[in-house]
């Protein structure tokens, strides 16, 4: 098993629901967030393009943040997700400046928080809770050991990008182009 | 100079603890807030609670998911609500924020006066209150006639306060919505089609081939079913054509996106017209059937080629001529979107009916992917005595001006509210209720000077907001999430309703605005309009009428009943008989003729910004609704404040950093009271700038809202009004920089 999103940024509009939406569902702090959107413009008037991206932890395959962890908090859940225990965590920050992506916050209560790929809910059979907001539906979660999983037939077909591949992470968010 | 209602700044004003009164209620209540340990809790644990979303006009429906100490969580959006298919948008599942918003309205307030002469407001009780607006209202009844007591209304909240004007004896009420915002399209259309457009919007997107979006901005605006629609275009492989000066995010998904000079529109549609009658590429069995006018309209376009419309637009020929066949080539399945806020250039109505003869042309209406034949489900009315007759009506405030206006108008009832004006009828008292007038309309001296005319101004609303500083008597309201309200029943492609139920007891001493209509109603005798009471009695009624009840609907939230008026496209070769004076598509508009308008219309050029000048256009993000969310903390956290986009080519000339702070100032002198950050971007062209509405907040007590950003509201003093329909026209201003703080330049000049 091994989970994975695909983001279609050809429908992305950036509106910001995945991360209002992650909010409410994991309780996260105000003035922090779990996920985000990057907007990303080229060319000038009027030949330009644009695009969103909707952005959180890559549940890398070969994640900095793990193996950096002196107290074994963040670790390897399964189907790949990258975890922290928050009780375990001392709050060293170690994680975050390991990260290419960013994509932790020292959550004031003094650990360190991310993305969970609401394993809370998939484990129910749900998806994570940006997924189901998302208004334009250009989120796909799921398992790629599954071919008929969403990110699987979204991936079908559909070119795709990671973010810093020369980090060497084998990030598991999939950029459709 | 001291005006009788000085602008109140509620926390800076009065007795210190007045507003401020947060009880130890309202304190335990906040535990949410407080960060801790905590993890998410499945949903098996939570109880929803139906409800409608009140972020924005869409309402869409969901669920209040409360916890098992009773705070609410999370809201989602309903699997079974056309309005938004399950999924909120980001204002909607921010909702939850108004009901935590620590600024909100705790309290009645009622103004008084320092023996020095200054204003505040003092903490007043329930009763104190309703029985000032109720006295006032008795007043002014005796004094004037109940027809001088006005109403300013949007939405729920409005409505509550509207019953309660009627039975009053007032029908003088305006909604910043029409003429501030859609009464063109509704002109337009209903000239043209015998139907409005209505909302949600008809618009078949989901199945169409081609969606031409005119200063649209899907995406940027959320009015939710359409933007997933434009998803499911995309994933269709729909052509997509966007004419905007700006590279909005619906431009940037779009096939085709045409950066026209602002205010040349009409010139664009109708070389459209043109190359489709002079190509023979309009739909012929449609028009020939269901239109009138064609003739007439092939001699008026004869000379609007593409390249007449080139000189004008800067949109080239080929790419004018590219696109019109792109539409006839998926008609009938295009949507021309009608637009939601079309108040631009005060020929609006014209640029709407270019927009509907597009429409008829194409055979776009009635059709699989184009305008499909909206439904609604009516709500039987609640056995109450018919409303008393006013002698006088917002009709009568026009003074036969806008013959066309469907709904009250805001700036004619603000003009009516000034006795210097010496109206024939005159408003001498307001109730506003969910509308933030200064912000939501243009022409603040107007509005100033209204608010300064009125005997007496009673406010209704969850936020303390610009609108609330002019009041003598606040009512804070309950938020959405925390009362019965109307049932919803909004027009869509199978009729549907749904419910809303409060989620949490209303926080502080707020009510639900039902409860305050009531209430001051019971004190004017009007008990047999409010013959009830609980509103739970009348939403129980009335859904038993309809085969349902308060229980059902309290499990399943929506409901949909099967259509009662045919189909929902016009069948192949089927007679239909439109609502117009001929009974058919009037591409010539009848209507319009009779009244001495253009029957068709015709491009007139704008005035262009002068020199170092650039014209203002402002819209809005995906993450707020105007100035209403903009305290909102979940939202906030989103985006805390606008910009004002600029092109590098402007930003090199000026020597404009990005996110430089600037004061802008327009074409009559008027400056921003706050400053704007720069954003310099490629996205707009040089002879623009962009702004978001709604931000530049000048109430204090919006902790978060306040001073951040610039309102776009203070710069538009130029109002080009409809002569058709009323409408404020509001792109006709124009702005210049200011790198240093204009109130600083005063101080110096007086030390
Ligand atoms: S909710 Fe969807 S459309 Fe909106 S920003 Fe997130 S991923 Fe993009
Ligand atoms: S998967 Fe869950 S935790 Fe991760 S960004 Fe989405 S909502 Fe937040
Ligand atoms: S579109 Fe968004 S804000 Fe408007 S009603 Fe729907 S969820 Fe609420």
């Amino acid at each position: 098993m091994r989970y994975a999103m695909a983001i279609d940024t050809k429908k992305c509009v950036g509106c910001g629901d995945c991360v209002v939406a992650c909010q409410t569902e994991n309780n996260v702090p105000h003035g922090y967030c779990r996920d985000w959107i990057v907007e990303r413009v080229d060319g000038t008037y009027p030949s330009l393009s644009l695009e969103f991206r909707s952005e959180r932890c890559n549940h890398c395959d070969n994640s900095p943040c793990v193996r950096c962890c002196p107290t074994g908090a963040s670790h390897k859940a399964e189907g790949g997700i990258v975890l922290v225990t928050h009780t375990k965590c001392i709050g060293c920050g170690a994680c975050i400046e390991s990260c290419p992506y960013d994509a932790r916050y020292p959550h004031p209560e003094g650990y360190v928080d991310k993305c969970t790929f609401c394993i809370h809910r998939v484990q129910k059979g749900q998806n994570p809770a940006c997924v189901d907001v998302c208004p334009t539906r250009c989120l796909h979660f799921g398992d790629l050991d599954d071919p008929n999983s969403d990110v699987s037939l979204a991936l079908k077909d559909r070119k795709w990008k990671v973010l810093a591949p020369e980090a060497g992470t084998k990030p598991q968010l999939y950029f459709l182009t | 100079m001291k005006t009788r209602r000085d602008f109140i700044k509620i926390s800076a004003a009065g007795t210190g603890a007045t507003v401020l009164g947060l009880s130890a209620f309202g304190a335990k209540k906040f535990k949410w807030f407080e960060p801790k340990i905590e993890g998410p809790v499945s949903d098996e644990d939570l109880t929803p609670y139906a409800t409608y979303c009140e972020v924005c006009f869409w309402k869409c429906a969901g669920w209040a998911y409360v916890d098992k100490q009773g705070r609410i969580r999370k809201v989602v959006g309903n699997q079974n609500d056309p309005h938004c298919n399950g999924r909120l948008c980001p204002r909607g599942t921010g909702g939850v924020g108004m009901y935590y918003d620590e600024d909100r309205l705790k309290t009645p307030l009622i103004r008084e006066k320092n023996s020095d002469g200054s204003q505040y407001f003092r903490e007043a009780s329930w009763d104190e209150a309703l029985n000032l607006v109720a006295t006032k209202m008795t007043e002014v009844k005796d004094k004037y006639g109940p027809e001088a007591f006005g109403l300013f209304n949007h939405g729920n909240p409005g409505t509550h306060l509207e019953h309660l004007l009627r039975a009053y004896g007032s029908e003088s009420n305006a909604e910043p919505a029409f003429a501030n915002c859609r009464g063109p399209r509704s002109a337009a259309y209903f000239s043209t089609f015998g139907a409005y457009i209505g909302s949600p919007e008809c618009t078949d997107i989901r199945d169409t081939q081609c969606l031409v979006l005119i200063g649209s901005h899907l995406g940027e605006n959320m009015h939710n079913s359409q933007v997933q629609e434009m998803s499911q275009a995309i994933d269709n492989g729909a052509t997509i054509i966007t004419v905007d000066p700006r590279f909005s995010t619906a431009a940037a998904h779009s096939t085709h996106w045409l950066p026209i000079k602002p205010s040349t529109d009409i010139a664009l549609l109708m070389a459209w017209i043109h190359v489709l009658i002079y190509e023979e590429l309009f739909n012929k069995d449609f028009v020939e059937k269901y239109t009138f006018g064609l003739d007439h309209l092939k001699e008026h376009v004869k000379n609007m080629t593409p390249e007449w419309a080139y000189g004008i637009t800067d949109i080239q020929p080929d790419v004018i001529r590219t696109t019109a066949k792109a539409m006839a080539g998926a008609a009938p399945a295009v949507v021309i979107h009608p637009g939601r806020h079309v108040v631009w250039y005060g020929d609006d109505t014209q640029r709407e009916r270019a927009m509907a003869i597009l429409t008829a042309l194409l055979g776009a209406w009635g059709k699989r992917g184009s305008l499909y034949l909206p439904e609604s489900v009516s709500i039987p009315k609640y056995p109450q005595p018919e409303y008393p007759e006013p002698e006088w009506t917002w009709k009568d405030i026009n003074e036969g001006k806008y013959p066309l206006a469907t709904m009250g108008i805001t700036t004619e009832l603000l003009k009516a509210s000034i006795p210097r004006l010496n109206k024939k009828h005159q408003v001498k008292a307001w109730l506003v209720g969910g509308t933030n007038l200064p912000l939501a309309m243009p022409d603040k001296k107007l509005f100033k000077e209204a608010a300064d005319s009125v005997e007496f101004i009673a406010v209704m609303d969850t936020m303390p907001m610009e609108i609330t500083g002019y009041a003598d008597v606040i009512l804070p309201e309950a938020t959405y999430l925390e009362r019965y309200d109307f049932i919803r029943s909004a027009q869509n492609r199978e009729p549907n309703i749904a419910l809303r139920v409060p989620a949490a007891e209303p926080k502080y001493d707020s009510k639900p605005g039902w409860w305050i209509a009531k209430q001051i109603g019971e004190r004017l005798g009007l008990h047999d309009y409010f013959n009830y009471d609980d509103f739970s009695e009348v939403i129980d009624w009335q859904l038993k009428q309809m085969g349902t009840s308060l229980e059902e609907m309290k499990k399943i939230g929506v409901k949909t009943y099967p259509r009662q008026s045919g189909p929902l496209y016009i069948g192949e070769g089927e007679d239909f008989k439109f609502n117009t004076n001929t009974g058919k598509i009037e591409l010539y508009a009848v209507d319009f003729s009779d009244e001495g308008f253009d029957p068709m219309p015709v491009y007139k050029p704008h005035p262009e910004p002068p020199q170092n000048f650039y014209r203002l256009i402002y819209g809005r993000a995906p993450m707020h609704t105007f100035s209403r969310t903009s305290n909102n903390p979940n939202l906030w956290d989103l985006m805390s404040e606008n910009s004002v986009w600029v092109n590098p080519k402007v930003a090199d000339l000026w020597g404009l950093k990005k996110d430089e702070e600037v004061w802008l100032k327009n074409q009559d002198g008027a400056v921003t009271s706050f400053p704007v950050k720069v954003r310099v971007t490629e996205r707009i062209r040089w002879d623009s700038v962009y702004m978001v509405h709604g931000f530049g907040h000048s109430d204090k007590k919006l902790s978060r809202a306040f001073g951040r950003g610039a309102s776009d509201e203070e710069l538009i003093t130029n109002i080009a009004v409809d002569p058709i329909m009323g409408g404020t026209g509001m792109r006709g201003n124009f702005i210049t920089f200011l790198k240093e703080d204009p109130a600083m330049e005063v101080k110096e000049d007086k030390a």
